[in-house]
């Protein structure tokens, strides 16, 4: 089986049973304020990490290139309270002339 | 006496539900593309939208594995991004009270939205919450797997992703995803340093590494208040 076939199934599985644990587990648990913030924490290091690997990164090194660019105007429209698709068009179609150019 | 049996307007829970579920469907074009530009196959792609369905973790697998990381890692990075869904559970079961296929169902459905409106309900009683519950996770359910498949076949008819921006409509998505959740000084304090401390990590550590190291920033930052 390729990498990209276990990585779909396995994660789907995982991602599954975490949701399902959900439903199983005491209450109780989530009423510690640790838990919540480290919860919360999580999904915020993950993404913002997930932002400047695919903004940076090409293998084993860091360049700047045509999708910096289009992220950089993401972070523009978002800040002026673009939503998603707008969001996400914008950065495919800035990167996308720059990267034709 | 309690409010789970209070009336409430179905078709204004139905509105807000849709509302949320339309919009958010219709980026799966988004996650649809990003997958075919990362090298997974029409299949793999759909699979990922109706077995995994949860868009932070199925684009953590697509980038992972598009950036040439192992499948270890975007396991990883998948899994811990579907972490909260976890918490999300824990938070509707005494709402939902479900019990065998329906707890499976229920179970794969609770994602940030379907969560999201049955909380925004709750002041209108549990039923109204329930509604929110199913009307906004079978409606994104849907409309994100059929549109993951319009992207999907979208994608594999126009060529070289870089021309279309695919590669930067990626880091995008992961940008649109974290803004609403960078609400004080501490969130916008553990994005930067993520942020930092990924692209620190790049030259020296193997694809995928980068992004897994930054959940020791959550524990550290969240273990005190």
């Amino acid at each position: 089986m390729s990498a990209l076939w276990i990585a779909t199934l396995v994660t789907s599985a995982i991602c599954f049973i975490l949701k399902y644990i959900g439903y199983s587990l005491p209450e109780s648990l989530l009423n510690k304020p640790q838990v919540q913030r480290i919860n919360s924490l999580i999904p915020i290091a993950l993404l913002s990490a997930l932002v400047a690997v695919q903004s940076f990164g090409a293998e084993n090194s860091i360049v700047f290139d045509h999708r910096l660019a289009g992220v950089a105007v993401a972070a523009v429209a978002l800040r002026l309270g673009a939503n998603f698709p707008t969001m996400m068009l914008l950065a495919a179609v800035v990167s996308a002339v720059i990267y034709r150019l | 006496m309690s409010l789970s049996g209070a009336p409430f307007d179905k078709r204004v829970v139905l509105r807000d539900s849709l509302a949320v579920a339309i919009p958010v469907g219709t980026y799966g074009a988004a996650f649809g593309a990003a997958a075919i530009g990362s090298g997974f196959s029409i299949l793999q792609t759909c699979l990922l939208s109706l077995l995994l369905f949860s868009g932070a973790s199925q684009f953590a697998v697509v980038g992972v594995m598009g950036a040439g990381g192992s499948a270890l890692s975007a396991i990883a990075t998948g899994s811990l991004l579907g972490l909260r869904n976890g918490l999300y559970g824990l938070r509707m079961a005494p709402v939902l009270s479900l019990t065998g296929i329906k707890k499976i169902i229920g179970a794969q459905l609770t994602i940030d939205e379907s969560t999201g409106v049955a909380l925004n309900q709750e002041v209108k009683g549990q039923a109204a919450s329930r509604y929110g519950f199913w009307a906004t996770g079978i409606g994104v359910y849907l409309f994100w797997n059929l549109f993951t498949l319009i992207g999907a076949l979208g994608a594999k008819s126009i060529g070289d992703p870089s021309a279309w921006g695919l590669d930067a409509a990626v880091p995008a998505a992961f940008l649109g995803l974290v803004w609403p959740r960078l609400i004080d000084t501490k969130s916008k304090l553990v994005s930067i340093s993520a942020a930092v401390l990924a692209l620190l990590l790049i030259p020296i550590a193997p694809a995928g590494v980068p992004i897994i190291a930054t959940a020791l920033l959550a524990i550290a930052f969240g273990w005190r208040n």
